[in-house]
């Protein structure tokens, strides 16, 4: 009845080829008009739902005090000096060209300073770095002694030995960007910033130049990706899937179809994407990979069958229509299952994984309609050569079934073993965000970003705002007190490179009225003399400056920032501990708020797992559910659990065993590959049923039916979907190949265990079933695990 | 010879419209007008609101008292005094600007009793935080800007005079002012300033104007707005009062500690 109807369709699609190939066209056109919807973000803030508390925190501090993105030129001179009048001059000659960076509104570096000293009852504030050309050794000395010994400075704009500064440049960024122009705001800051870069290597060849800031890192998220693309993908689309391709049917045709269905995927999946609203980020800049991949196994399978049922004597069409038959319902199974698995990505916390998930989704849905209309039609015009044998290979599965089913006593306890010694690495796993690993070390950022926190500051920080809850309360000595013994301590932490107080300022300002008297370098212990520095402090400060980087408008509250080494998302949480406790032990009664760029990194990895988890559940279920009415097995589908999931678990544990940091992107992929893996188990399980139901056969030799027919063809897209994935590895992009390398594992692992675990798994329990004899302890044990 | 008187005449009526004139004559015939309808006030006194906003809405206030003194050939003195928040109480700041100088300033400091001389070449920071910067304060002077006339245009439906100034002073923050001025008055009604790169980075808005002592006009409101951080101040004044009887003295380092 079903084939019937399956018949009569394909039938249908053969009768009108050209108006099937037709459509197909036009679909994919009018998809593709969606990509003049085409759209990109750059900023970090992507990879945080709107409603994440971490980045509410952080925004709810950066509308308190000045928002802070910014491009810093990293300046080393080759003699290794930054105190000569060369490098001052070009020092001072960037500085001010720096101004003109599109949107910036304040240029930082250690020759505009504006140093403050006293002489006499005179307060005289210059900048540090006047007329190099014109300084003798002595105030060269001077200069650079004064530099690394002000808090403003050193580890921020100065290294301690003097060998490497920084230009720093403010931009203010719009928030929320609509227009074309907003949008590309990053870019053409970043393209300014780097040819400002080179005409000051060119002025001064003495001097390297690097860029980094949270604009050079915004702009690395698409430069890095679109790179990717342009490289990763047409080494997958135009040599791994033609080659593999190839092997598998040795058709031109065959070959050619595929890869045009599987770029209509592809284009129709990113095209409707963009219809809906979508624009382009880091990780679904590797989905066409994915689909490709996902694409590859659907017409495989149908083409494997179109050419075995030719080189039988069958016409094109006959054998067509065979193949439809035999193929519709497994692949139309294994597409939604896939597509459960990917849509599942979109309970995780991360904005782009759900992007990721639903273009793959889209493409795999898109695969599996044009795989059985227009790969169909397209053949049936297409000159088909058949050879006469089939590859070799294929025979080499029988050895293999007969292999497992010989040693399955040994095969059975000894990967159960196995398999608990692997998963109990699980817990070695630790969860760890850090941006700037986010990037390989071949992205300009981040060897740039590394060099920085080698040579001069860190790129991470955290900002803690101390918060009295009365206008102008922060003038309070003993608030002052509280604020300064924080930073102070703070300072001493080892994680802490640089700490940027008001406290700081505070005592700096005590000293210059009395005369610059070493002995007033303390904080002031009046509170409306406190309110009169911060008002002279006030008074005093350059264009483009304000307190209210550190204070905020009321002065309520003032906000320390910790310039940290490079930590992991575990140490960063560990020192937000710190920081609470240390209030909560010394300063209660002040409110705290802490948060950073990176304090939202470090949370985002245990909260995406918390979210992911329930999507991987609820694939999980309905998988499951699809597979008992599949194959028509209750007990079957329960089995189906252990090679549905025992992979991912392995790949886990071996992730524990060698590699350890788990980022964002790890945590879908439970979800993500259970709708692969469990195609391998549909394809196994359901020769395997025929063989027992259809052609009565045992367990052993159903399971030996099940190698020869589906053995290879398993193998052969394991080995393609483990290339593809793998390829992502290559990605310069961490996330990416993270996710690539641990996909591919669990794919190979699950073939693993399909060949190796499941066949003996079966024969244990139908024997049992069948003799009910044997006790089922054994079977308990391995199930267990 | 009645002739030239009648075309004299003719031209003093539109003195600004005469056929050889430049853009550069023209923008700086109608500076020496406004500057000139703002000479001989001598001296004055008022009070004055300043209410920052934040780019996330959250405000802020700040009284203070401004005395001025009419400096001629040269920019004005103005003695500021603090009168909240009440930490700040009694802090004045006195000082003599200067179109190509840097400014002199003084501060006197209540809680430490003593004055500061401040020395810096820097008139492009901020103003007690707002987003008036120490040169958008300081008196209108000739020779701080060259000046450009662009077009006639209309500022709620007066006309005005659009001028651009060029600063003169090297430490500037502008590239270029561009003025609204009005045609029947000489008033600045609005102020656009470009930074550096010569982006826009503020307008400044004056509005209620009131006529003192039958000549000067003052502005009672001024609304500047930053187009780039999003944060704009507001300044009020009021209490208004001209020829109050001060002189030179009494905007002196030594009269600052006396202030109260």
């Amino acid at each position: 009845m079903k084939n019937k109807r399956v018949v009569a369709y394909a039938e249908w699609i053969i009768r009108w080829r050209w108006l099937v190939i037709f459509l197909s066209l036009v679909s994919v056109a009018a998809m593709i008009t969606g990509f003049s919807k085409m759209d990109f973000k750059s900023d970090y803030r992507i990879f945080f739902s709107k409603d994440n508390p971490q980045l509410l925190a952080f925004e709810d501090m950066q509308d308190t005090y000045s928002k802070s993105d910014n491009v810093l030129f990293v300046i080393t001179p080759k003699n290794g000096d930054v105190f000569t009048p060369d490098t001052l001059e070009t020092l001072q000659w960037l500085t001010e060209e720096a101004w003109q960076t599109p949107l910036s509104t304040r240029v930082d570096s250690i020759t505009n300073f504006q140093y403050t000293y006293a002489d006499g009852d005179e307060l005289i504030v210059e900048d540090l770095v006047q007329q190099p050309s014109s300084l003798s050794k002595q105030d060269l000395q001077r200069i650079g002694d004064i530099a690394i010994s002000e808090p403003l400075l050193v580890n921020r704009l100065i290294a301690e030995d003097k060998g490497t500064t920084a230009v720093n440049v403010t931009v203010e960024v719009p928030d929320d960007p609509q227009t074309a122009e907003e949008k590309q705001a990053v870019m053409v800051i970043a393209n300014f910033a780097r040819e400002l870069a080179q005409k000051v290597e060119q002025r001064n060849p003495n001097l390297e130049v690097r860029l980094t800031g949270m604009v050079m890192m915004n702009v690395s998220f698409p430069e890095a990706t679109i790179k990717d693309l342009s490289t990763l993908l047409p080494i997958m689309a135009f040599i791994v899937v033609p080659v593999f391709m190839w092997f598998m049917v040795r058709s031109t045709s065959g070959v050619i179809t595929s890869v045009l269905l599987n770029l209509f995927s592809i284009l129709g999946a990113w095209g409707l994407f963009f219809y809906l609203g979508g624009y382009l980020s880091g990780p679904a800049m590797s989905t066409p990979i994915v689909i490709l991949t996902m694409g590859v196994a659907d017409a495989v399978h149908i083409l494997v069958t179109f050419l075995q049922q030719m080189r039988r004597g069958d016409s094109k069409q006959q054998a067509m229509v065979e193949s439809l038959r035999l193929n519709m319902q497994p692949i139309f199974l294994t597409s939604i299952t896939t597509i459960i698995g990917f849509l599942s990505m979109n309970a995780s916390d991360v904005p782009p994984l759900h992007d990721f998930g639903n273009i793959v989704a889209i493409g795999v849905g898109l695969a599996f309609i044009y795989s059985v209309t227009f790969l169909p039609a397209l053949l049936m015009v297409m000159p088909v050569k058949v050879r006469s044998k089939e590859p070799k290979a294929y025979h080499w599965m029988d050895n293999l079934g007969d292999w497992v089913i010989a040693k399955r006593k040994v095969l059975l306890p000894s990967f159960a073993l196995l398999s608990v010694g692997v998963i109990a690495f699980i817990p070695n796993n630790e969860l760890n965000d850090e941006f700037v690993k986010y990037f390989s070390k071949e992205v300009p950022f981040r060897a740039d970003t590394d060099y920085t926190s080698e040579h001069l500051t860190g790129i991470y920080n955290v900002f803690v705002s101390v918060k009295t809850g009365k206008a102008n309360g922060i003038s309070e000595p003993e608030y002052l007190k509280a604020v300064d013994d924080f930073s102070q301590v703070a300072e001493t932490w080892s994680e802490v490179r640089h700490v940027e107080t008001i406290t700081d300022i505070m005592k700096r300002l005590n000293k210059n009225m009395h005369a610059d008297d070493p002995e007033w370098y303390r904080l002031p212990e009046r509170k409306d003399l406190a309110a009169q520095y911060l008002l002279l402090y006030e008074m005093s400060l350059p264009q483009g400056l304000d307190l209210t980087n550190q204070i905020n408008l009321d002065k309520s509250s003032v906000r320390v920032g910790l310039t940290l080494y490079n930590l992991s998302s575990n140490e960063l949480l560990v020192l937000e501990d710190r920081i609470y406790d240390w209030f909560n032990n010394n300063a209660p009664q002040y409110e705290l708020d802490v948060a950073s760029s990176n304090m939202m990194f470090a949370h985002i990895g245990e909260r995406n797992i918390k979210s992911s988890l329930s999507g991987t559940l609820i694939a999980l279920v309905l998988i499951s559910l699809i597979l008992m009415f599949a194959l028509r097995s209750f007990k079957l589908g329960m089995l189906s659990l252990i090679p549905n999931l025992l992979p991912a678990a392995l790949a886990f544990g071996l992730w524990g065993m060698l590699v350890s940091n788990v980022g964002m992107g790890l945590s879908v992929v439970v979800g993500m590959t259970l709708g692969i893996v469990v195609d391998d188990t549909v394809h196994f399980l359901s020769k395997y049923l025929r063989a027992r139901r259809e052609k009565n056969l045992s367990p052993q030799d159903a399971v030996r039916y099940a190698f020869q027919t589906v053995g290879m063809a398993l193998t052969v897209t394991t080995i393609v979907l483990v290339a593809g994935f793998y390829i992502m590895t290559l990605s310069t992009f961490t996330m990416n190949s993270e996710m690539g390398m641990m996909t591919a594992m669990t794919i190979a692992i699950a073939l693993i265990v399909d060949f190796l675990l499941l066949p003996p798994l079966l024969i244990k329990l139908e024997e049992k079933q069948h003799e009910k004899a044997t006790t089922d302890s054994e079977l308990a044990e391995s199930t267990a695990s | 010879m009645k002739k030239l008187l009648l075309t004299l005449s003719l031209l003093s009526l539109l003195p600004l419209n005469s056929l050889a004139e430049t853009a550069e004559e023209k923008g700086l015939a109608i500076a020496k007008e406004a500057e000139q309808r703002n000479t001989g006030w001598n001296n004055s006194k008022a009070k004055m609101v300043m209410k920052l906003i934040s780019k996330s809405g959250d405000t802020s206030s700040r009284q203070i008292r401004v005395q001025s003194l009419e400096v001629e050939n040269d920019g004005d003195k103005s003695l500021t005094i603090f009168d909240e928040p009440k930490d700040v109480e009694g802090t004045a700041f006195l000082s003599f600007s200067h179109a190509q100088r840097p400014d002199e300033q003084w501060l006197y400091l209540p809680a430490l009793k003593r004055v500061k001389r401040i020395s810096s070449s820097n008139k492009s920071g901020p103003f007690m935080g707002s987003e008036f910067s120490f040169e958008d304060l300081s008196s209108f002077e000739l020779e701080k800007y060259d000046y450009k006339y662009l077009h006639d245009d209309e500022v709620d439906g007066k006309p005005v005079y659009v001028v651009e100034s060029y600063p003169t002073y090297e430490h500037s923050g502008y590239t270029r002012l561009v003025n609204y001025i009005d045609q029947k008055e000489y008033r600045i009604l609005k102020t656009e300033y470009y930074d550096r790169k010569n982006a826009l980075l503020k307008t400044l808005v004056n509005s209620e104007y009131k006529l003192y002592l039958d000549d000067y006009w003052r502005a009672h409101k001024m609304e500047m707005q930053n187009h780039q951080k999003g944060k704009a101040t507001i300044l009020t004044w009021s209490d208004y009062e001209f020829q109050t009887g001060v002189d030179e003295r009494d905007f002196s380092k030594n009269a600052l500690k006396r202030i109260r």
